[in-house]
């Protein structure tokens, strides 16, 4: 996002001011209190509002969200973690940001495909008002366009689309959109996300588009790539999409020596946990500090808790009443998902505060132990 | 003087006083002694649920081991229902009793600042206290105890909530969350039995000390933030070897960060704020705190310590099953009664039976299913105990009084029938 110099200073006194409020407000902060007159308005919790939801496709929806003071702006390419409550419960997610850097009103946009049986994207897609507040995490990611683009080449699919759609709009407003080849594969024109702009965006000379409706043309074959691009060798390359198109390229580029001139841009989905019992990582200081950097790897079956498994190996844990009632034991999970041994439930995102006395292994999962005591 | 302790099979018209020894011999408000129960004649079982023999509940001990667990079995699936009912109106209710909270206080902190005109000085100081104790009670207490945590807002969460009172956090949470929680009533364990300071139960041995029983439960009233602060650290365990005293000093420490912040806030930063009215300011802060310690003290006492809550020895907890730790946590719990504003501002601790059996289900649910518990409590012929503030409060300063003095028999007659004693 740009700032100008003039709305600096006042931003970096308010801040020192607000410091000092924190006398008059602890034990909570200055900003708990901001929340209450405007959301966006606070520095330490990016957040944005929604301004215009713009659909693309029957799946894919375009949101435009006004950031607030803690956003730092992005890279053409980057992607955004985005919090959504969805039936009182915070789920963040990733998606590239289409925007262009800098737009001229500061407003950024995320475009989001509503994955079937999905818990957030149909939300975001479908369900999403103006005016809605997201959480936002600051800007990530290295698929970012170079300094001083040269001849490039874009190789994507679906909403693979999403990046090279911010990398594209900050060229053209730049005018630099001058040797851009862009071979995108959509399953047919109604699911071909940004169909018009795009098509706008080739009437410049600098951008030369096939797109590839794979519903009736088939998938797309990298041996075709001679004859569609046939200097595609000389260009540097962005791939993103579906995970085939990724590994096939991956080998396509290697095989040529050219593994340095591609990137790739990479959408995982959450790794879903599934049955009782798996592989528990403990990640702890103390194991730490014996030589071994990684942490200590536990099977856990079905029947034992996290906190009595990573017991049973002298895994450090914080524990209390042992039954779920005290969260005394709650540690971070940091991947996979865990199973509430009470219930049944499989559930948990990475980032999530788990009662380990509850709590079984359901599959692979690594828990964060080095982060204990954790109170301001 | 010989104990007799009802079987099993006693009837509910069984109980009154014989079972109740007066002696103190069997006192245990220490460490509990490893062997109270050495008089239990061998010949007869042991019951399924045996509260401390001075005190009258043996319609516990009329429940088989089955029926015990089936009416945990009955607990759980309604726990179960709130767990998958739980979503956005819940989260909606938190965030905007937070709302108000915060607006209450900033809006009673500006009324103080022309707190030298009387009307805005009361007005300023009741929506201070109101916020307070809504900081207190229906926030800070509650997010701490994890009801929140499913949201996955880091905002509102067990790990992150740090309250307005001098206790910190993170103490309380192990005394109250793990200690209080996990071993309710339980003599010895539970040290929220008498906050170390008053004689509460008859099974406490008495000494002089407490001849200033009514005194320090006055003192703790009107100081009760520091009652609990005190209550946290636990000195006498550092006394008798169980804690270490780096440990102490870390968590000494630790409240005494959190005192001087707050002092400073409400005693000196607002004040001088004001300038020339700090007086009406200092004072304001002050009567709102009091207010806050002295409802709170009212509240909390009322849920543990009127007639009909029951108190345990520490080796019933062996082989505790979870049939009998929810029927612990019931019978040692007394509800209040009142209207939606009322249990808002006792933090939903009005429903301290629903609290005590369900302690993270979402505070604005207790009201929700306090009458399936009710109703479940009549069909196994349990006792609910519950009743109006004022009629629960005068019971346990007549029990605070009494137990002033050595002994302590002090209840009018119990009530015959089991089910509800309001």
């Amino acid at each position: 996002m740009m700032r100008t110099g003039t709305s600096r200073r006042p931003t970096r006194l308010l801040a020192g001011l607000m410091s000092g409020v924190g006398a008059l407000t602890t034990p909570l902060r200055p900003a708990d209190f901001v929340d209450l007159v405007d959301p966006l308005w606070s520095a330490a919790v990016p957040r944005g509002r929604v301004v215009e939801v713009r659909p693309e496709t029957r799946r894919a929806t375009t949101l435009r969200i006004r950031p607030g003071r803690g956003w730092a702006g992005h890279r053409a390419g980057q992607y955004v973690r985005v919090g959504v409550e969805v039936d009182g419960v915070r789920h963040w997610r990733s998606y590239s940001l289409t925007s262009p850097e800098s737009s001229p009103d500061g407003c950024i946009s995320i475009t989001v495909q509503a994955l079937p049986g999905g818990t957030v994207s149909p939300v975001l897609a479908h369900r999403t008002p103006i005016g809605a507040v997201l959480h936002l995490e600051p800007a990530a990611g290295d698929f970012i366009l170079p300094d001083r683009p040269g001849r490039l080449l874009m190789l994507t699919g679906g909403s693979g689309i999403t990046p090279v759609m911010a990398m594209l709009r900050t060229l053209a407003a730049r005018d630099a959109l001058d040797d851009v080849v862009l071979l995108h594969s959509a399953p047919s024109p109604a699911e071909t996300i940004f169909d018009g702009d795009l098509r706008t965006l080739a009437r410049r000379p600098g951008l030369r588009l096939v797109v590839r409706h794979s519903d009736t043309e088939g998938l797309l074959q990298l041996t075709e790539l001679e004859r569609v691009c046939p200097d595609w060798v000389d260009r540097e390359s962005f791939v993103c999409g579906p995970a085939g198109l990724l590994d096939d390229t991956e080998r396509h580029w290697a095989a040529a020596g050219l593994a340095g001139r591609m990137r790739q841009e990479r959408f995982t989905t959450p790794r879903l946990g599934g049955g009782a019992g798996g592989t528990v990582h403990y990640g702890g200081a103390a194991t730490r500090s014996a030589g071994a950097a990684l942490g200590t790897e536990v099977a856990v079956d079905g029947a034992t808790s996290l906190l009595e498994a990573g017991e049973a190996v002298g895994v450090p844990m914080p524990s209390g009443c042992r039954m779920g009632i005290c969260f005394g034991c709650v540690l971070p999970l940091r991947a996979g998902q865990v199973r509430d041994l009470r219930t049944g439930r499989v559930h948990g995102e990475p980032g999530d505060l788990v009662q380990t006395c509850i709590s079984g292994a359901s599959g692979p999962a690594r828990i964060d132990t080095t982060t204990q005591g954790d109170s301001r | 003087m010989t104990r007799t302790l009802p079987t099993p099979t006693a009837n509910h018209a069984s109980r009154v006083g014989e079972s109740r020894g007066t002696d103190g011999s069997q006192a245990a408000c220490t460490p509990a002694p490893s062997t109270p129960e050495s008089e239990l004649p061998e010949a007869v079982p042991a019951p399924a649920m045996r509260p401390v023999p001075s005190t009258p509940a043996p319609e516990a001990v009329g429940l088989t081991h089955e029926q015990i667990e089936e009416f945990g079995r009955r607990l759980d699936a309604i726990r179960d229902r709130i767990l998958a009912e739980r979503g956005a109106s819940d989260a909606d209710y938190i965030r905007g009793v937070i709302r108000n909270q915060r607006r209450l206080e900033v809006g009673g902190r500006a009324l103080l600042f022309a707190g030298i005109f009387p009307p805005a000085w009361l007005a300023g100081t009741a929506m201070l206290s109101v916020a307070k104790i809504l900081e207190n009670m229906e926030i800070g207490h509650n997010v701490m105890h994890g009801q929140w945590d499913w949201m996955r807002d880091p905002k509102i969460h067990s790990t992150t909530w740090e309250w307005d009172l001098v206790s910190s956090a993170q103490d309380w949470k192990e005394s109250h969350n793990y200690r209080h929680h996990t071993y309710t009533n339980v003599l010895g364990k539970d040290r929220d039995v008498g906050y170390g300071l008053l004689r509460i139960t008859e099974e406490q041995r008495w000494s002089p000390y407490y001849l200033g029983n009514p005194v320090y439960n006055l003192l703790l009233s009107l100081l009760f933030q520091w009652g609990v602060a005190l209550h946290d650290l636990e000195y006498e365990k550092v006394v008798s070897g169980e804690k270490t005293r780096s440990a102490f000093w870390t968590q000494l420490k630790r409240i005494g960060r959190k005192i001087r912040r707050q002092v400073t806030k409400d005693y000196l930063v607002f004040p001088a704020l004001a300038g020339p009215f700090f007086l009406p300011v200092l004072l304001g802060n002050l009567t709102a705190n009091a207010v806050r310690n002295v409802w709170s003290h009212a509240v909390i006492f009322c849920g543990h310590f009127p007639d009909g809550t029951v108190v345990f020895t520490e080796d019933q907890l062996e082989g505790e099953t979870r049939g009998q730790w929810y029927l612990r946590q019931m019978l040692g719990s007394a509800n209040l009664d009142g209207g939606p504003l009322f249990h808002l501002m006792t933090g939903q601790l009005s429903f301290q039976i629903e609290h005590h059996l369900f302690p993270d289900l979402p505070s604005n649910r207790y009201c929700e299913v306090a009458p399936e518990i009710r109703a479940l409590c009549a069909e196994f012929g349990l006792p609910y105990t519950s009743g109006g503030l004022g009629r629960q409060y005068l019971q346990v300063l007549r029990k605070i009084n009494r137990l002033a003095l050595p002994g302590g028999s002090v209840r009018g007659p119990v009530p015959l029938a089991a089910g509800p004693i309001s």
